[in-house]
Protein backbone atom coordinates (compact mmCIF):
# COMPACT_ATOMS: atom_id res chain seq x y z
CA UNK A 1 0.00 0.00 0.00
CA UNK A 2 1.86 3.38 -1.04
CA UNK A 3 0.21 5.43 1.01
CA UNK A 4 1.42 3.37 4.39
CA UNK A 5 4.52 3.35 2.96
CA UNK A 6 4.36 7.19 2.62
CA UNK A 7 3.55 7.63 6.28
CA UNK A 8 6.66 5.49 7.48
CA UNK A 9 8.38 8.05 4.90
CA UNK A 10 7.31 10.46 6.19
CA UNK A 11 8.18 9.97 9.50
CA UNK A 12 12.01 9.24 9.19
CA UNK A 13 12.25 12.41 6.34
CA UNK A 14 11.09 14.09 9.58
CA UNK A 15 13.51 13.18 11.87
CA UNK A 16 16.17 14.78 10.63
CA UNK A 17 14.44 17.95 11.36
CA UNK A 18 13.58 17.49 14.93
CA UNK A 19 14.06 14.48 17.25
CA UNK A 20 13.36 14.05 20.76
CA UNK A 21 16.61 16.33 21.68
CA UNK A 22 17.27 17.69 18.56
CA UNK A 23 19.62 21.00 18.49
CA UNK A 24 16.89 23.71 16.89
CA UNK A 25 19.53 25.87 14.63
CA UNK A 26 20.63 22.70 13.06
CA UNK A 27 17.26 21.87 11.77
CA UNK A 28 16.54 25.22 10.46
CA UNK A 29 19.95 25.64 8.76
CA UNK A 30 18.95 22.18 7.33
CA UNK A 31 15.75 23.33 6.57
CA UNK A 32 16.51 26.40 5.10
CA UNK A 33 18.80 24.26 2.73
CA UNK A 34 16.43 22.32 1.63
CA UNK A 35 14.37 25.29 0.82
CA UNK A 36 17.18 26.61 -1.05
CA UNK A 37 17.80 23.73 -2.75
CA UNK A 38 14.28 23.40 -3.72
CA UNK A 39 13.98 26.66 -5.23
CA UNK A 40 17.09 27.31 -7.02
CA UNK A 41 16.72 24.09 -8.65
CA UNK A 42 12.59 24.64 -9.56
CA UNK A 43 13.99 28.03 -10.84
CA UNK A 44 16.11 26.20 -13.13
CA UNK A 45 13.96 23.58 -14.36
CA UNK A 46 11.27 26.10 -15.03
CA UNK A 47 13.38 28.76 -17.48
CA UNK A 48 14.76 25.90 -18.78
CA UNK A 49 11.44 25.33 -20.48
CA UNK A 50 9.59 28.49 -19.62
CA UNK A 51 11.81 30.62 -21.95
CA UNK A 52 11.49 28.40 -24.96
CA UNK A 53 7.97 28.83 -24.34
CA UNK A 54 8.01 32.56 -24.04
CA UNK A 55 10.58 32.61 -26.98
CA UNK A 56 7.93 30.67 -29.40
CA UNK A 57 4.36 33.16 -27.58
CA UNK A 58 6.67 36.21 -28.50
CA UNK A 59 7.93 35.26 -32.07
CA UNK A 60 4.45 33.55 -33.18
CA UNK A 61 2.54 36.57 -32.38
CA UNK A 62 0.81 38.44 -35.14
CA UNK A 63 3.37 40.70 -37.35
CA UNK A 64 6.47 38.81 -35.56
CA UNK A 65 9.73 36.51 -37.34
CA UNK A 66 7.46 33.03 -36.76
CA UNK A 67 4.18 34.24 -37.20
CA UNK A 68 1.99 31.54 -36.83
CA UNK A 69 -0.96 32.36 -34.95
CA UNK A 70 -2.53 29.10 -34.47
CA UNK A 71 0.42 28.10 -32.65
CA UNK A 72 0.12 31.27 -31.16
CA UNK A 73 -3.53 30.87 -30.15
CA UNK A 74 -2.90 27.10 -28.23
CA UNK A 75 0.15 27.50 -26.73
CA UNK A 76 -1.79 30.87 -25.20
CA UNK A 77 -4.58 28.82 -23.71
CA UNK A 78 -2.36 26.06 -22.33
CA UNK A 79 -0.50 28.77 -20.35
CA UNK A 80 -3.17 30.33 -18.94
CA UNK A 81 -5.18 26.89 -17.89
CA UNK A 82 -2.18 25.99 -16.62
CA UNK A 83 -1.57 29.25 -14.21
CA UNK A 84 -5.18 29.46 -13.58
CA UNK A 85 -4.81 26.07 -11.82
CA UNK A 86 -4.53 26.79 -7.56
CA UNK A 87 -0.88 25.59 -6.47
CA UNK A 88 -1.83 23.40 -3.61
CA UNK A 89 -4.44 21.84 -6.47
CA UNK A 90 -1.87 21.19 -8.68
CA UNK A 91 0.27 19.70 -6.11
CA UNK A 92 -2.25 17.21 -5.40
CA UNK A 93 -2.73 16.74 -9.22
CA UNK A 94 0.65 16.19 -9.84
CA UNK A 95 1.31 13.32 -7.44
CA UNK A 96 1.22 10.39 -9.93
CA UNK A 97 3.38 11.99 -12.31
CA UNK A 98 5.73 12.76 -9.67
CA UNK A 99 6.15 9.53 -8.26
CA UNK A 100 6.14 8.58 -11.97
CA UNK A 101 9.04 10.54 -12.46
CA UNK A 102 11.15 10.45 -9.12
CA UNK A 103 9.64 7.23 -7.53
CA UNK A 104 8.49 8.80 -4.15
CA UNK A 105 5.99 11.94 -3.85
CA UNK A 106 7.69 12.74 -0.57
CA UNK A 107 10.42 15.02 0.15
CA UNK A 108 12.47 17.61 -1.70
CA UNK A 109 13.59 16.31 -4.77
CA UNK A 110 10.00 15.34 -5.05
CA UNK A 111 8.76 18.57 -4.97
CA UNK A 112 11.21 20.10 -7.33
CA UNK A 113 8.63 18.78 -10.17
CA UNK A 114 5.27 20.19 -9.30
CA UNK A 115 7.35 23.64 -8.25
CA UNK A 116 8.84 23.84 -11.59
CA UNK A 117 5.46 22.38 -13.46
CA UNK A 118 3.80 25.67 -11.59
CA UNK A 119 6.49 28.14 -11.98
CA UNK A 120 7.17 27.00 -16.30
CA UNK A 121 3.94 28.84 -17.21
CA UNK A 122 4.59 31.39 -15.21
CA UNK A 123 7.85 31.56 -16.34
CA UNK A 124 6.71 32.15 -19.93
CA UNK A 125 4.04 34.72 -19.34
CA UNK A 126 6.67 36.66 -17.23
CA UNK A 127 9.55 36.46 -19.93
CA UNK A 128 7.16 36.86 -22.95
CA UNK A 129 6.40 40.51 -21.17
CA UNK A 130 10.42 40.99 -20.91
CA UNK A 131 10.81 40.42 -25.01
CA UNK A 132 7.61 42.28 -25.37
CA UNK A 133 9.45 45.42 -24.57
CA UNK A 134 11.57 45.24 -27.26
CA UNK A 135 11.21 47.99 -30.11
CA UNK A 136 10.23 46.36 -33.31
CA UNK A 137 12.40 48.53 -35.18
CA UNK A 138 15.28 46.49 -33.40
CA UNK A 139 14.27 43.21 -34.97
CA UNK A 140 13.51 45.23 -38.39
CA UNK A 141 16.97 46.09 -38.41
CA UNK A 142 18.55 42.78 -37.62
CA UNK A 143 16.18 41.35 -40.79
CA UNK A 144 17.34 43.95 -42.49
CA UNK A 145 21.30 43.02 -42.29
CA UNK A 146 20.24 39.62 -43.53
CA UNK A 147 19.97 37.78 -39.07
CA UNK A 148 18.30 34.46 -39.37
CA UNK A 149 15.41 34.14 -36.98
CA UNK A 150 17.71 32.33 -34.33
CA UNK A 151 20.25 35.27 -34.62
CA UNK A 152 17.81 37.41 -33.84
CA UNK A 153 16.52 35.62 -30.59
CA UNK A 154 19.78 34.94 -29.55
CA UNK A 155 21.59 37.68 -30.66
CA UNK A 156 18.82 40.63 -30.68
CA UNK A 157 15.70 39.29 -28.17
CA UNK A 158 17.63 37.91 -25.35
CA UNK A 159 20.29 40.06 -24.71
CA UNK A 160 18.04 43.12 -24.82
CA UNK A 161 15.58 41.91 -22.87
CA UNK A 162 18.17 40.66 -20.29
CA UNK A 163 17.87 43.20 -17.59
CA UNK A 164 13.84 42.45 -17.38
CA UNK A 165 14.91 38.87 -17.45
CA UNK A 166 16.98 38.74 -14.68
CA UNK A 167 14.15 40.87 -12.52
CA UNK A 168 11.79 38.31 -13.59
CA UNK A 169 13.84 35.11 -12.07
CA UNK A 170 13.92 36.88 -9.15
CA UNK A 171 10.32 37.29 -8.85
CA UNK A 172 9.77 33.45 -9.91
CA UNK A 173 12.41 32.43 -7.16
CA UNK A 174 10.38 34.31 -4.50
CA UNK A 175 7.08 32.69 -5.44
CA UNK A 176 8.82 29.34 -5.81
CA UNK A 177 9.74 29.80 -1.94
CA UNK A 178 6.18 30.69 -1.20
CA UNK A 179 5.29 27.68 -3.15
CA UNK A 180 7.72 25.53 -1.38
CA UNK A 181 6.78 26.04 1.55
CA UNK A 182 2.83 24.86 0.92
CA UNK A 183 4.82 21.78 -0.77
CA UNK A 184 6.34 21.52 3.02
CA UNK A 185 2.75 20.62 4.36
CA UNK A 186 2.53 17.99 2.32
CA UNK A 187 5.51 16.63 3.01
CA UNK A 188 7.63 18.22 0.60
CA UNK A 189 10.18 18.96 2.65
CA UNK A 190 12.49 22.76 3.86
CA UNK A 191 11.14 25.17 5.80
CA UNK A 192 7.71 24.88 5.38
CA UNK A 193 7.44 21.47 6.41
CA UNK A 194 9.61 22.46 9.77
CA UNK A 195 6.62 25.15 10.53
CA UNK A 196 4.24 22.89 10.09
CA UNK A 197 4.96 19.91 11.57
CA UNK A 198 7.06 21.50 14.27
CA UNK A 199 5.87 25.05 14.40
CA UNK A 200 2.33 24.27 14.46
CA UNK A 201 1.37 20.83 15.01
CA UNK A 202 3.71 20.26 17.62
CA UNK A 203 3.24 24.12 19.05
CA UNK A 204 6.83 25.13 19.05
CA UNK A 205 6.03 28.15 18.57
CA UNK A 206 9.22 29.86 18.62
CA UNK A 207 10.25 27.40 15.32
CA UNK A 208 7.44 28.58 13.81
CA UNK A 209 8.81 32.90 14.41
CA UNK A 210 12.20 31.59 13.42
CA UNK A 211 10.66 29.91 10.33
CA UNK A 212 9.34 32.99 9.34
CA UNK A 213 12.77 35.66 10.06
CA UNK A 214 14.31 32.85 7.76
CA UNK A 215 11.84 33.21 5.09
CA UNK A 216 12.21 36.80 5.13
CA UNK A 217 16.08 36.77 5.27
CA UNK A 218 15.94 34.73 1.71
CA UNK A 219 13.36 36.25 -0.07
CA UNK A 220 15.03 39.70 0.67
CA UNK A 221 18.42 37.70 -0.13
CA UNK A 222 16.85 36.80 -3.54
CA UNK A 223 15.67 40.07 -4.56
CA UNK A 224 19.18 42.22 -3.44
CA UNK A 225 20.75 39.30 -5.47
CA UNK A 226 18.45 40.14 -8.53
CA UNK A 227 18.86 43.68 -8.22
CA UNK A 228 22.24 43.82 -8.05
CA UNK A 229 22.54 41.31 -11.07
CA UNK A 230 20.11 43.55 -13.18
CA UNK A 231 21.85 46.75 -12.21
CA UNK A 232 24.88 45.40 -13.08
CA UNK A 233 24.19 44.52 -16.51
CA UNK A 234 22.70 48.00 -17.38
CA UNK A 235 25.08 50.00 -15.76
CA UNK A 236 27.51 47.88 -17.93
CA UNK A 237 25.61 49.65 -21.01
CA UNK A 238 25.80 53.41 -19.97
CA UNK B 1 20.32 49.69 -60.08
CA UNK B 2 16.43 49.49 -58.44
CA UNK B 3 13.40 48.53 -60.79
CA UNK B 4 10.25 48.38 -59.41
CA UNK B 5 7.33 47.89 -61.51
CA UNK B 6 3.79 47.74 -60.98
CA UNK B 7 4.37 47.28 -57.18
CA UNK B 8 0.87 47.18 -54.74
CA UNK B 9 0.55 46.83 -51.38
CA UNK B 10 -2.52 46.45 -49.77
CA UNK B 11 -2.73 45.75 -46.19
CA UNK B 12 -5.47 43.95 -44.10
CA UNK B 13 -8.40 41.00 -45.15
CA UNK B 14 -10.68 41.09 -48.07
CA UNK B 15 -13.35 42.94 -46.49
CA UNK B 16 -11.21 45.80 -44.97
CA UNK B 17 -8.32 46.28 -47.05
CA UNK B 18 -6.11 49.38 -46.93
CA UNK B 19 -3.95 50.16 -49.64
CA UNK B 20 -0.78 51.53 -49.05
CA UNK B 21 1.17 51.25 -52.24
CA UNK B 22 -0.69 51.41 -55.67
CA UNK B 23 0.80 50.58 -59.06
CA UNK B 24 4.28 51.98 -58.25
CA UNK B 25 6.53 52.51 -61.19
CA UNK B 26 9.87 53.88 -60.18
CA UNK B 27 13.60 53.43 -61.76
CA UNK B 28 16.19 54.35 -59.86
CA UNK B 29 20.06 54.77 -61.38
CA UNK B 30 23.60 53.64 -60.29
CA UNK B 31 25.18 55.68 -57.32
CA UNK B 32 22.50 58.53 -57.44
CA UNK B 33 20.96 59.69 -54.32
CA UNK B 34 16.97 59.45 -55.17
CA UNK B 35 14.79 60.72 -52.84
CA UNK B 36 10.82 59.90 -52.04
CA UNK B 37 8.92 62.54 -50.45
CA UNK B 38 5.42 62.13 -49.09
CA UNK B 39 2.96 62.99 -45.86
CA UNK B 40 2.98 60.34 -43.07
CA UNK B 41 0.76 57.93 -44.54
CA UNK B 42 1.47 58.46 -48.38
CA UNK B 43 3.07 54.84 -48.62
CA UNK B 44 6.79 56.08 -48.39
CA UNK B 45 8.00 53.78 -45.29
CA UNK B 46 6.40 50.80 -46.89
CA UNK B 47 7.64 51.51 -50.38
CA UNK B 48 11.36 52.10 -48.94
CA UNK B 49 10.90 48.36 -46.80
CA UNK B 50 9.60 46.91 -50.15
CA UNK B 51 13.04 47.08 -51.77
CA UNK B 52 14.90 44.94 -48.92
CA UNK B 53 11.16 42.69 -48.19
CA UNK B 54 10.61 43.88 -45.47
CA UNK B 55 6.95 44.60 -46.28
CA UNK B 56 6.17 41.84 -48.98
CA UNK B 57 4.31 42.93 -51.67
CA UNK B 58 1.13 42.11 -52.96
CA UNK B 59 1.69 42.42 -56.38
CA UNK B 60 4.86 43.83 -58.80
CA UNK B 61 8.47 42.81 -58.89
CA UNK B 62 11.48 44.56 -57.36
CA UNK B 63 14.83 43.89 -59.15
CA UNK B 64 17.48 45.10 -57.36
CA UNK B 65 21.16 44.88 -59.07
CA UNK B 66 19.56 42.17 -61.66
CA UNK B 67 17.68 40.40 -59.55
CA UNK B 68 14.32 39.81 -59.00
CA UNK B 69 14.03 39.65 -54.91
CA UNK B 70 10.16 39.05 -54.76
CA UNK B 71 10.89 35.28 -55.61
CA UNK B 72 13.98 34.40 -53.65
CA UNK B 73 13.55 31.98 -50.72
CA UNK B 74 14.72 32.51 -47.34
CA UNK B 75 18.17 31.81 -47.00
CA UNK B 76 19.18 33.70 -50.97
CA UNK B 77 16.66 36.95 -49.32
CA UNK B 78 19.03 36.79 -46.20
CA UNK B 79 22.48 37.35 -48.56
CA UNK B 80 20.39 39.87 -50.70
CA UNK B 81 19.71 41.76 -47.78
CA UNK B 82 23.22 41.87 -46.69
CA UNK B 83 24.16 43.91 -49.96
CA UNK B 84 21.40 46.30 -49.19
CA UNK B 85 22.38 48.23 -46.38
CA UNK B 86 19.29 50.30 -44.33
CA UNK B 87 19.53 53.22 -41.54
CA UNK B 88 16.30 54.18 -39.34
CA UNK B 89 14.94 57.43 -37.87
CA UNK B 90 15.33 55.53 -34.51
CA UNK B 91 18.61 54.56 -35.08
CA UNK B 92 17.83 51.02 -33.84
CA UNK B 93 20.75 50.33 -31.89
CA UNK B 94 21.33 47.55 -29.99
CA UNK B 95 21.41 48.92 -26.32
CA UNK B 96 23.78 45.55 -25.20
CA UNK B 97 25.78 46.31 -27.66
CA UNK B 98 28.98 49.03 -27.14
CA UNK B 99 29.43 50.67 -30.64
CA UNK B 100 32.30 48.64 -32.01
CA UNK B 101 30.17 45.58 -31.66
CA UNK B 102 27.02 46.68 -32.94
CA UNK B 103 29.18 47.55 -36.09
CA UNK B 104 30.29 43.83 -35.98
CA UNK B 105 26.60 42.61 -35.49
CA UNK B 106 26.33 42.82 -39.53
CA UNK B 107 29.44 41.09 -39.90
CA UNK B 108 28.96 38.62 -37.44
CA UNK B 109 25.65 37.89 -39.64
CA UNK B 110 27.76 37.36 -42.96
CA UNK B 111 30.19 35.13 -41.16
CA UNK B 112 33.00 37.23 -41.89
CA UNK B 113 36.23 36.34 -40.17
CA UNK B 114 36.94 37.69 -36.66
CA UNK B 115 39.76 39.65 -37.53
CA UNK B 116 38.94 40.82 -41.07
CA UNK B 117 36.05 41.86 -39.41
CA UNK B 118 37.63 43.52 -36.83
CA UNK B 119 39.69 45.78 -39.15
CA UNK B 120 36.59 46.31 -41.23
CA UNK B 121 34.59 48.11 -38.00
CA UNK B 122 38.12 50.22 -37.27
CA UNK B 123 37.78 51.48 -40.82
CA UNK B 124 34.24 52.46 -40.59
CA UNK B 125 34.32 54.34 -37.60
CA UNK B 126 37.35 56.18 -38.79
CA UNK B 127 34.91 57.35 -42.01
CA UNK B 128 31.95 58.05 -39.68
CA UNK B 129 34.62 60.11 -37.63
CA UNK B 130 33.80 57.92 -34.08
CA UNK B 131 37.36 56.27 -33.76
CA UNK B 132 37.18 57.23 -30.19
CA UNK B 133 33.74 56.45 -29.42
CA UNK B 134 34.63 52.47 -29.84
CA UNK B 135 33.77 51.12 -26.58
CA UNK B 136 30.79 53.58 -25.49
CA UNK B 137 27.54 52.11 -24.90
CA UNK B 138 24.95 53.79 -27.47
CA UNK B 139 23.06 55.04 -24.45
CA UNK B 140 25.89 57.79 -24.09
CA UNK B 141 25.79 59.02 -27.50
CA UNK B 142 24.14 61.80 -28.93
CA UNK B 143 21.83 61.62 -31.83
CA UNK B 144 23.81 62.41 -34.59
CA UNK B 145 26.06 59.82 -33.29
CA UNK B 146 23.59 57.09 -32.78
CA UNK B 147 22.91 57.78 -36.52
CA UNK B 148 26.79 57.78 -37.77
CA UNK B 149 26.64 54.25 -35.87
CA UNK B 150 24.07 53.00 -38.01
CA UNK B 151 25.32 54.52 -41.18
CA UNK B 152 28.61 52.32 -40.24
CA UNK B 153 26.22 49.67 -39.67
CA UNK B 154 24.47 49.90 -42.40
CA UNK B 155 27.76 50.30 -44.88
CA UNK B 156 29.79 47.03 -43.28
CA UNK B 157 29.05 44.59 -45.49
CA UNK B 158 29.61 46.48 -48.41
CA UNK B 159 26.66 47.23 -49.75
CA UNK B 160 25.25 48.13 -53.11
CA UNK B 161 22.84 50.27 -51.99
CA UNK B 162 21.75 52.28 -48.46
CA UNK B 163 18.22 52.82 -47.66
CA UNK B 164 17.54 55.76 -45.46
CA UNK B 165 14.21 55.34 -44.00
CA UNK B 166 13.65 59.43 -42.40
CA UNK B 167 17.17 58.72 -40.70
CA UNK B 168 17.00 62.81 -39.95
CA UNK B 169 13.89 63.31 -39.00
CA UNK B 170 14.57 62.63 -35.29
CA UNK B 171 17.44 65.02 -35.42
CA UNK B 172 17.62 68.74 -35.10
CA UNK B 173 18.53 70.82 -38.81
CA UNK B 174 22.30 71.41 -37.66
CA UNK B 175 22.65 67.80 -37.06
CA UNK B 176 20.42 66.82 -39.88
CA UNK B 177 22.92 69.01 -42.54
CA UNK B 178 25.76 67.23 -40.68
CA UNK B 179 24.33 63.70 -41.61
CA UNK B 180 23.39 64.35 -44.84
CA UNK B 181 26.84 65.58 -45.87
CA UNK B 182 28.39 62.28 -44.84
CA UNK B 183 25.75 60.98 -46.88
CA UNK B 184 26.65 62.76 -49.49
CA UNK B 185 30.73 62.18 -48.78
CA UNK B 186 29.60 58.22 -49.20
CA UNK B 187 27.48 58.60 -51.96
CA UNK B 188 30.58 60.34 -54.30
CA UNK B 189 33.54 58.11 -51.96
CA UNK B 190 32.24 54.82 -52.68
CA UNK B 191 29.19 55.45 -55.56
CA UNK B 192 27.07 54.34 -53.56
CA UNK B 193 23.20 54.49 -54.78
CA UNK B 194 20.78 55.91 -51.57
CA UNK B 195 17.19 55.58 -51.12
CA UNK B 196 15.68 57.75 -48.90
CA UNK B 197 12.52 58.95 -47.83
CA UNK B 198 11.46 61.36 -45.69
CA UNK B 199 8.81 64.54 -45.42
CA UNK B 200 10.98 67.11 -45.21
CA UNK B 201 11.78 68.84 -48.71
CA UNK B 202 14.91 70.38 -47.06
CA UNK B 203 16.43 66.95 -47.24
CA UNK B 204 15.62 66.51 -50.75
CA UNK B 205 16.84 69.79 -51.38
CA UNK B 206 20.22 69.27 -49.95
CA UNK B 207 21.29 65.93 -51.01
CA UNK B 208 18.81 64.36 -53.66
CA UNK B 209 19.76 64.09 -57.56
CA UNK B 210 16.04 63.01 -58.39
CA UNK B 211 13.09 62.99 -56.21
CA UNK B 212 9.51 61.00 -56.62
CA UNK B 213 6.99 62.64 -54.73
CA UNK B 214 4.03 60.40 -53.29
CA UNK B 215 0.61 61.13 -52.27
CA UNK B 216 -2.19 58.46 -51.50
CA UNK B 217 -0.45 55.32 -52.30
CA UNK B 218 0.72 56.30 -55.48
CA UNK B 219 3.93 58.27 -57.18
CA UNK B 220 2.23 61.54 -58.70
CA UNK B 221 5.54 63.19 -59.84
CA UNK B 222 9.51 62.17 -61.12
CA UNK B 223 11.88 64.10 -61.94
CA UNK B 224 15.71 65.67 -61.26
CA UNK B 225 15.15 67.78 -57.74
CA UNK B 226 16.02 71.14 -59.57
CA UNK B 227 13.07 70.55 -62.37
CA UNK B 228 10.97 70.37 -59.69
CA UNK B 229 12.14 73.08 -57.60
CA UNK B 230 11.20 74.74 -60.50
CA UNK B 231 8.77 73.92 -62.23
CA UNK B 232 6.34 71.42 -59.98
CA UNK B 233 4.03 69.62 -61.99
CA UNK B 234 1.50 68.76 -59.37
CA UNK B 235 -0.02 70.82 -56.12
CA UNK B 236 1.15 68.16 -53.61
CA UNK B 237 5.13 69.09 -54.95
CA UNK B 238 4.09 72.49 -55.29
CA UNK B 239 3.01 72.47 -51.68
CA UNK B 240 6.57 71.03 -50.50
CA UNK B 241 8.59 73.38 -51.97
CA UNK B 242 6.36 76.01 -50.82
CA UNK B 243 6.87 74.35 -46.89
CA UNK B 244 11.36 75.52 -47.41
CA UNK B 245 11.15 78.29 -50.39
CA UNK B 246 9.01 80.84 -49.75
CA UNK B 247 7.74 82.39 -52.57
CA UNK B 248 4.38 83.93 -51.00
CA UNK B 249 3.77 87.03 -52.10
CA UNK B 250 2.86 89.82 -49.16
CA UNK B 251 -0.97 90.54 -49.60
CA UNK B 252 0.13 94.52 -48.58
CA UNK B 253 2.26 94.39 -51.74
CA UNK B 254 -0.55 93.22 -53.95
CA UNK B 255 -2.36 95.63 -52.91
CA UNK B 256 0.35 98.48 -52.86
CA UNK B 257 0.71 98.03 -56.39
CA UNK B 258 -2.78 98.36 -57.05
CA UNK B 259 -3.32 101.15 -55.61
CA UNK B 260 -0.50 102.97 -57.33
CA UNK B 261 -1.36 101.71 -60.56
CA UNK B 262 -5.18 101.31 -60.85
CA UNK B 263 -4.85 99.85 -64.36
CA UNK B 264 -1.85 101.49 -65.82
CA UNK B 265 0.92 99.97 -67.64
CA UNK B 266 2.97 97.30 -64.87
CA UNK B 267 3.00 93.82 -64.63
CA UNK B 268 4.03 92.36 -61.09
CA UNK B 269 6.75 88.80 -61.93
CA UNK B 270 8.07 86.44 -60.56
CA UNK B 271 11.47 85.44 -61.85
CA UNK B 272 13.02 82.03 -61.32
CA UNK B 273 16.61 81.19 -61.63
CA UNK B 274 18.81 78.46 -61.67
CA UNK B 275 22.49 77.53 -61.86
CA UNK B 276 24.66 79.90 -64.19
CA UNK B 277 22.38 81.98 -64.49
CA UNK B 278 22.14 83.30 -61.17
CA UNK B 279 25.84 84.58 -61.06
CA UNK B 280 24.69 86.53 -64.53
CA UNK B 281 23.58 90.15 -64.51
CA UNK B 282 20.39 89.47 -66.24
CA UNK B 283 18.20 91.53 -64.85
CA UNK B 284 20.28 94.80 -65.33
CA UNK B 285 20.68 93.69 -68.70
CA UNK B 286 17.22 93.76 -69.48
CA UNK B 287 17.05 96.75 -67.86
CA UNK B 288 19.46 98.82 -69.96
CA UNK B 289 17.96 97.28 -73.06
CA UNK B 290 14.39 97.58 -72.64
CA UNK B 291 12.98 101.05 -71.20
CA UNK B 292 11.02 100.14 -68.51
CA UNK B 293 11.82 100.14 -64.74
CA UNK B 294 11.90 97.42 -62.58
CA UNK B 295 10.79 97.52 -58.74
CA UNK B 296 12.34 94.60 -56.53
CA UNK B 297 9.70 93.50 -54.03
CA UNK B 298 11.23 90.19 -53.06
CA UNK B 299 13.96 87.65 -53.78
CA UNK B 300 15.43 85.00 -52.14
CA UNK B 301 18.51 82.64 -53.39
CA UNK B 302 18.77 78.98 -52.37
CA UNK B 303 20.93 75.70 -52.99
CA UNK B 304 19.67 72.64 -54.49
CA UNK B 305 22.36 70.54 -53.78
CA UNK B 306 25.56 72.15 -54.96
CA UNK B 307 23.34 74.43 -57.29
CA UNK B 308 22.28 77.99 -56.50
CA UNK B 309 18.70 78.59 -57.38
CA UNK B 310 16.69 81.43 -56.94
CA UNK B 311 13.84 83.46 -57.36
CA UNK B 312 12.84 87.30 -57.66
CA UNK B 313 9.57 89.11 -57.85
CA UNK B 314 9.36 92.06 -59.60
CA UNK B 315 6.93 95.26 -60.34
CA UNK B 316 7.99 95.85 -63.87
CA UNK B 317 6.62 99.22 -65.31
CA UNK B 318 6.65 100.82 -68.45
CA UNK B 319 4.35 100.20 -71.99
CA UNK B 320 3.02 96.68 -72.42
CA UNK B 321 4.82 95.93 -75.58
CA UNK B 322 8.48 96.51 -73.96
CA UNK B 323 7.06 94.50 -71.08
CA UNK B 324 6.41 91.43 -72.84
CA UNK B 325 9.75 92.09 -75.19
CA UNK B 326 11.52 92.39 -71.49
CA UNK B 327 10.15 89.03 -70.35
CA UNK B 328 10.77 87.11 -73.14
CA UNK B 329 14.57 88.49 -73.27
CA UNK B 330 14.39 86.91 -69.41
CA UNK B 331 13.03 83.81 -71.18
CA UNK B 332 15.72 83.13 -73.54
CA UNK B 333 18.60 83.64 -71.33
CA UNK B 334 16.84 80.58 -69.51
CA UNK B 335 15.00 81.88 -66.37
CA UNK B 336 11.66 81.48 -65.55
CA UNK B 337 8.82 84.21 -65.65
CA UNK B 338 5.49 84.16 -63.53
CA UNK B 339 3.14 86.94 -63.86
CA UNK B 340 1.51 87.15 -60.67
CA UNK B 341 -0.69 90.22 -61.47
CA UNK B 342 -4.03 88.66 -62.77
CA UNK B 343 -7.54 88.96 -60.82
CA UNK B 344 -7.79 87.98 -57.30
CA UNK B 345 -4.39 86.54 -56.97
CA UNK B 346 -3.00 86.33 -53.37
CA UNK B 347 -0.10 84.48 -54.03
CA UNK B 348 -2.09 81.11 -52.97
CA UNK B 349 -0.35 78.47 -55.00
Amino acid sequence: MPEIMEIIDLNSFLTPYLGQNAWVPGAVLFASWETIYMVFLSTLASYLIGMPLAIILVTSDEGQILENPQLNKILGSIINAARSLPFIILLILAIPFTRWVVGTSIGTVASIIPLSLAAIPFVARLVETSLKEIDWGLIEAALSMGASNWEIIRKVLIPEALPSIILGVAITAINLVGYSAMAGVLGGGGLGTLAYYHGYMRYQTAIMWITVVVLIVIVQGIQVLGNKAASNVINKRR
Amino acid sequence: MIEISNLTKIYGSSEQEVVALKDVNLYIKKGEIFGIIGLSGAGKSTLIRCINMLEKPSRGSIVVDGQAIGSLDAGKLRQVRQKIGMIFQHFNLLSSRNVFDNIMFPLEIAKVPHQEAQKKVDELLELVGLSDKARVYPEQLSGGQKQRVGIARALANDPKVLLSDEATSALDPQTTRSILKLLKDINRQLGLTIVLITHDMNVIKECCDRVAVINNSTIVEVGDVLNIFSNPGTPTSRSFINSIVNKDIPEEILHREALNHGGAASKLVRVSFIGESAGEPIISTMLQKYDIKANILYGNIDRVKDTPFGNLTLELMGSPALINDAMSFLQEYGLEVEVLNYAGNNGDY
